[in-house]
């Protein structure tokens, strides 16, 4: 570890501990301003998003040095805390401080006073929470990795509940918080199978292990668990689309941008870099549970008609996209196929962090519409654009990032991801050269579906006309939170349109997961993105923006030029109805209708339908999910008889537990002999 | 980079503006003499777009700017998508910028935007024809894509021009995963273009409109830029078909030459191609809203067995 003598003399790994330092700071000083609202929203946000900054810029410089280590004096004594920066590390911390410097900024101008918990004390569990994620993806040790996660886990868990006193708030906390222990155990297993023995839990050990197929296998099965349980792979899923909602906003967007994202951190450390050999199946088994995920998110995300569980299921559609990418990658490393694994990997991480910034940006919109109208439910929103400009149109780049649609940094990945499943050809086994193909054609429905859901997302909040009378005193989003946008509709853009200086930031990173990386080919190829070359597959966003905004500019002023530009305004025509109300726009459930009935067999829906009889005949359906029904419940159930019957045994009075401990005496007595 | 290419990419653009509206006009003739109609003239959609251009455009009161800014960016992006076409030349400077997943990339940025428009005025028509056309939208794209991606993977490229030049310099045989792709993209084809059996170009009913619906509140240059946007899609989507099934007849760099004969070519091609357009929607009928996912999903699956079979046979 390098002496903080000097600032000059400092690595990187120093400056991440100051930024981490000064979060836990910021948080304390939070506590000692509990009700000083404007301190706390003026001056520590800010500052949190200032150090955000910082970690963005020590980040970008970290990756392409070499890998710094540093062992802390903190925690149990002969139980240092292992850290190492590498590459991998490095671009989680590019992706932790580029959402959050954004996250933080809106959150200075959102909490307001009198909403649930003080916002000095929410400004504690913020900072703490992005401390804990900050020092999680330097950990070198499962201990620090443990001691990390779970101060990850509670402080997010304080903040889903920030206000508490709703009493569904309260039941998706503790969901939220029974799926992340049960996922913890996982891992927790994980790395006990993972240091085979040896009592040395740093990661240079566990690499340095070699495990048989078998429990190999196991221990991969345990971390798919543990860390699906926290990014949201079917079917430990359910705890999502509840405690997103829950949660304040920029909180909802740290959690979807970066904490599932640190999830999957978690899974690419264990199964790449930790796990020495990989067996075919590990690849496809992730990829088919990672479609599936996107296929179930994607469906269930365009029937929602509440704004933020339909981002919800959005986030595990892009979850199960980026798993299938792993997986693929997965494959081509246990086939030694290291060009094109490179290739899945960099589509999975770039949608990673393309994700990040996009899906922050939605779930700040979000937050800032329920501000303005106090509504969250899809069906009483409408034409907020002419209220909301300044939330309008970031959240238009956020929707067509998040459809998937060029030139944003999500066609990018999509594009990437595409591109590793069409020419996978010539893998060894005629069955998987069949399965891919089939893949890809999943990927490319879900990804046409996730544009449905966007549109209805933008269309139904933003577009038509107010569904109620008092949307049109809506007020637009304050200095702050105009701010905090724009960073994230900044990266959107960048992702979208420069992606060959973002995959030089990535290139470190996959060639120290799977020994190789596209830097090379795609150096040499300028503006193109060229993941193999030129004459199979080539892709400018930059030229294609340049195209699509030449043509706009020349049609107008052709238009302008050689006719006029006379406009009338006049009532909406339609068909020349004139008894027009905002109330036979479609709503909510009407636009997700046609996907209810082709999809039907994935909804468990509850109908009721008027009879003739009805004196004030209403219509209801409720969609929910099977797999609550199917196996949540039963589960709970045989938990509860279980635990009904180990009831029996503890009576409550001193004289039977003293009778077990002595038949328990005397069964140990004879069963161990001499 | 030659000044060949940059020649015949402009070549390309404005034969692409020039020829989509006639080619709207030869089918609607087409359809005409097939329904014995009295046919309009060839020119009328020219006519039509020089009308529309003049008049003064009437907009709802509450339109927001996305409103008024959709037309130009759709039209601007199936000027694109024409560019990036291989209709005359393989020699074409912008084609790299975009390949064929780009390709579908932008008729669904398209698509949206139309979409979100047709919501924009929050008539009842409006947000109607905006699902639907999303309905339509999301089963039609990845199967286009799938087409696309079945001639791919015969030529190992995504990118447009390889593709055809690929193709066109093969031996002459039938690739049954060809073949398979070619039915799916007929049916593709018909329901991206607003056409019967999957909608009705003349209709304006209300229960059976899709497209109709989505471009009801607009009026003036705003529709004409729409209109013309629709038959540059059509001329887009008739030139991929073109392209990738018959593609002989475009010029590539090592033959400049052939770019004279190209024209005349292309214009034989899409005349067939517009009877043959004409001949189906003659000969079906329309079907119910609820029929078309069934429609378009039957040929997801095609397009996905031609791509399997493909990789069954190895026909690389």
């Amino acid at each position: 570890m390098t002496s903080f003598n000097h600032p000059a003399t400092w690595v990187h790994l120093d400056w991440v501990l100051v930024v981490v330092v000064a979060w836990l700071l910021i948080g304390v000083f939070g506590v000692f301003a509990l009700r000083r609202f404007r301190l706390v929203a003026i001056v520590l946000f800010p500052l949190g998003a200032f150090f955000s900054v910082l970690l963005l810029g020590v980040a970008l410089s970290a990756v392409f040095s070499d890998p710094e280590t540093a062992i802390l004096p903190l925690g149990l004594p002969q139980l240092p805390f292992h850290l190492r920066l590498d590459s991998l590390s490095a671009f989680f911390l590019i992706l932790i401080g580029g959402v959050s410097a954004g996250v933080s900024t809106f959150a200075a101008g959102y909490f307001r006073q009198g909403e649930g918990t003080p916002p000095g004390l929410i400004c504690l569990e913020y900072h703490v929470f992005l401390a804990s994620i900050a020092m999680l993806v330097l950990a070198d040790d499962a201990y620090v990795f443990m001691v990390t996660w779970e101060t990850m886990a509670f402080s997010s868990f304080f903040l889903v509940l920030a206000n508490h006193r709703i009493p569904e708030i309260r039941n998706a906390g503790y969901l939220y918080m029974l799926i992340a222990h049960i996922g913890a155990l996982g891992i927790l297993l994980c790395f006990g199978l993972l240091q085979a023995n040896t009592g040395d839990y740093t990661f240079a050990n566990m690499r340095a292990q070699h495990l048989t197929p078998f429990w190999g296998s196991v221990a991969f099965c345990l971390a798919v668990f543990g860390f699906g349980a926290k990014a949201g792979l079917l079917p430990l899923h359910i705890w999502l689309p509840e405690a997103h909602p829950a949660a304040p906003s920029p909180f909802s967007a740290l959690m979807s941008g970066v904490m599932l994202k640190i999830a999957l951190y978690g899974l690419l450390r264990v199964t790449f870099d930790l796990l020495q050999e990989h067996i075919w199946w590990w690849g496809v088994l992730l990829m088919g549970v990672g479609l599936i995920t996107a296929l179930f998110g994607v469906v269930f995300s365009t029937v929602q008609v509440e704004m933020k569980r339909l981002l919800a299921y959005s986030s595990i559609e892009n979850i199960g996209l980026m798993c299938a990418g792993l997986g693929l990658s997965l494959l081509f490393l246990a086939y030694d196929m290291k060009a094109l694994s490179a290739l899945a990997l960099t589509a999975s991480l770039y949608h990673m962090l393309a994700h990040a910034f996009f899906k922050s940006l939605l779930f700040c919109s979000t937050g800032a519409v329920m501000h303005a109208t106090g509504e969250r439910s899809l069906g009483k929103l409408g034409g907020l654009m002419r209220y909301m400009p300044w939330v309008a149109w970031p959240t238009l780049i956020g929707v067509l990032a998040c459809a998937g649609l060029p030139p944003f940094g999500g066609f990018v990945a999509e594009w990437l991801l595409l591109q590793s499943f069409l020419f996978t050809t010539g893998l060894p086994s005629s069955f998987l050269d069949m399965l891919v193909p089939v893949m890809a054609a999943l990927i490319a429905l879900i990804a046409a579906l996730s544009g449905y859901t966007m549109v209805k997302y933008f269309g139904v909040i933003f577009l038509g006309q107010p569904r109620e009378e008092s949307l049109a005193h809506a007020h637009d989003a304050g200095l702050w939170e105009r701010l905090g946008m724009l960073w994230l509709v900044l990266g959107s853009v960048v992702l979208g349109l420069f992606p060959n200086q973002v995959i030089a930031l990535l290139d470190p990173a996959t060639k120290l997961l799977v020994g190789a990386g596209l830097a090379h080919t795609v150096a040499d190829n300028g503006w193109l993105l060229v993941p193999v070359s030129v004459e199979r597959a080539s892709y400018a966003p930059a030229i294609f923006l340049l195209g699509v905004l030449a043509s706009f500019g020349l049609a107008y002023l052709l238009v302008r030029k050689l006719y006029h530009g006379r406009l009338r305004r006049v009532p909406p025509w339609d068909c020349g109805y004139p008894w027009q109300t905002p109330r036979m726009q479609d709503t909510a459930e009407g636009f997700g209708q046609p996907i209810r009935q082709i999809f039907e067999p994935f909804f468990r829906i509850k109908r009721q339908l008027p009879t003739a009889f009805d004196p004030q005949p209403s219509y209801k359906v409720a969609l929910e999910d099977p797999l609550w029904y199917g196996l949540y419940l039963p589960v709970a159930r045989l938990v509860e008889r279980v635990s009904k019957i180990v009831g029996l045994l503890q009576q409550g009075r001193i004289s039977v537990y003293l009778m077990y401990s002595f038949v328990t005496l005397i069964v140990v007595l004879l069963v161990v002999k001499r | 980079m030659s000044w060949l290419g940059v020649f015949s990419q402009l070549l390309a653009l404005v034969t692409a503006l020039l020829l989509a509206p006639l080619l709207t006009g030869w089918i609607n003739q087409c359809r005409a003499l097939l329904q014995n109609k009295s046919a309009p003239g060839l020119l009328q959609p020219y006519r039509m777009l020089h009308k529309l251009f003049n008049k003064e455009s009437v907009m709802a009161e509450h339109a927001s700017p996305l409103y008024r800014t959709a037309p130009y960016l759709i039209f601007s992006c199936m000027l694109l998508a024409c560019a990036i076409v291989p209709t005359l030349s393989t020699d074409l400077p912008l084609s790299p910028a975009a390949d064929a997943i780009a390709l579908v990339g932008l008729f669904a940025l398209a698509r949206v935007f139309l979409s979100l428009a047709a919501m924009d005025v929050g008539t009842a028509f409006g947000s109607l024809g905006a699902r639907r056309e999303m309905l339509v939208g999301f089963l039609a794209e990845p199967a286009l894509l799938m087409v696309l991606f079945c001639a791919s993977m015969i030529t190992r490229s995504t990118s447009l021009t390889t593709m055809v030049e690929t193709l066109a310099h093969r031996e002459l045989a039938i690739y049954p995963s060809l073949l398979l792709a070619g039915v799916a993209f007929v049916m593709v084809s018909l329901a991206e273009n607003a056409r019967v059996p999957v909608d009705n170009p003349d209709t304006h009913l209300e229960l059976t409109m899709i497209h109709e619906a989505l471009i009801l509140e607009y009026s003036a240059r705003h529709l004409a830029l729409l209109e013309w946007a629709a038959s540059l899609k059509l001329f887009a989507y008739s030139c991929i078909g073109l392209a990738l099934f018959f593609p002989w007849g475009v010029a590539d760099a090592n033959a400049p030459l052939v770019l004279l004969l190209a024209l005349p070519v292309l214009v034989i091609k899409l005349a067939i191609g517009g009877v043959v357009l004409a001949l189906i929607e003659t000969l079906s009928a329309k079907m119910r809203i609820f029929r078309v996912p069934e429609f378009l999903g039957t040929a997801f699956l095609v397009a996905v067995i031609g791509l399997l079979v493909n990789v069954l046979l190895g026909a690389g």
